[in-house]
């Protein structure tokens, strides 16, 4: 049942994907640029993505899950390195490519070489995060 | 352009709507990074997170037939750039654990105080990245 709904879930995301343009990297470059020709579509997409969602959190208040367990709780709100560098280093990534993990995956039948090598630089950034991390964290003890 | 705005908003209700059925179906957030990087990592619902993965990769081969163009993604062909940029957002969403997914749709979604700053934080990079590479630089 679980696979099941992870199956119907990643088809929905990956057809979104598509249909949004999200896997071209043009129109996502061309949001963030705004001082060149911006492309407002991200917004769009952002915004329709957020409205299911909000009913699904207040879905969750007195429930469980359909497959059992419970909702994952809310982090507390701090702010840590972790979080302010590893967004800052994904900014920059996503910037110079316009590609984020979603697309570059559901662009893999059609995302050519680049595609596929941007796949593995991806994978092998994510080998090297948990000691990337523990780096950050004694730095942060030591300051 | 409008056009591209409307199927902007219909792509975006389908993600979203991807998201709420993993949430409420599985309890389990839904972010592209976290599902592949928990993999990457070797932690538990390994089958879980494949048959996410397949399920992101096989829609659009059936979808493509229907569509007026094949997709593209216009990748840059500058593979430097491509193994760095691979590199920053691999790390970089695993470090600060979320992607536009999980701390952008699911995040704001939730009011959750660190997807928005993470969210705010991406997209300030990004945009200081695009404007530096190809403005000042006209590097991409």
């Amino acid at each position: 049942m679980r696979v099941l709904v992870s199956m119907l879930a990643g088809s929905l995301f990956g057809a979104g994907l598509l249909i949004s343009g999200m896997t071209d990297t043009t129109k996502v470059q061309g949001w963030l640029d705004v001082f060149g020709n911006w492309d407002p579509t991200l917004a769009f997409v952002m915004g329709g993505a957020i409205l299911p969602m909000l009913i699904a959190w207040r879905m969750t208040a007195h429930r469980r899950p359909l497959t059992g367990g419970q909702f994952p709780k809310m982090s507390p709100p701090e702010l840590d390195r972790r979080l302010i560098i590893g967004s800052v280093m994904f900014g920059m990534g996503w910037g110079l490519s316009g590609l984020c993990p979603g697309p570059a995956i559901a662009s893999i039948t059609y995302g050519g070489l680049g595609g596929l090598v941007f796949l593995a630089a991806m994978i092998t950034g994510m080998f090297a995060a948990p000691g990337l991390g523990a780096q950050l964290d004694r730095s942060a003890n030591a300051a | 352009m409008y056009i591209e705005w409307i199927w902007g908003l219909a792509g975006g209700l389908l993600i979203g709507l991807g998201a709420a059925v993993y949430l409420l179906g599985n309890g389990r957030i839904m972010g592209a990074s976290g599902i592949l990087g928990g993999l990457v990592d070797g932690s538990d619902r390994t089958l879980e997170r494949l048959s996410f993965i397949a399920g992101v990769i096989a829609t659009p081969l059936v979808l493509s037939p229907l569509l007026s163009s094949a997709p593209m993604t216009h990748l840059t062909d500058n593979f430097a750039v491509i193994v760095i940029a691979g590199l920053l957002v691999g790390a970089g969403t695993r470090i600060a654990n979320g992607c536009t997914s999980g701390h952008g749709v699911c995040g704001i979604s939730r009011f959750s105080v660190r997807g928005i700053i993470a969210t705010l934080i991406y997209i300030g990079a990004g945009g200081a990245t695009i404007a530096l590479m190809r403005h000042i630089w006209g590097l991409i």
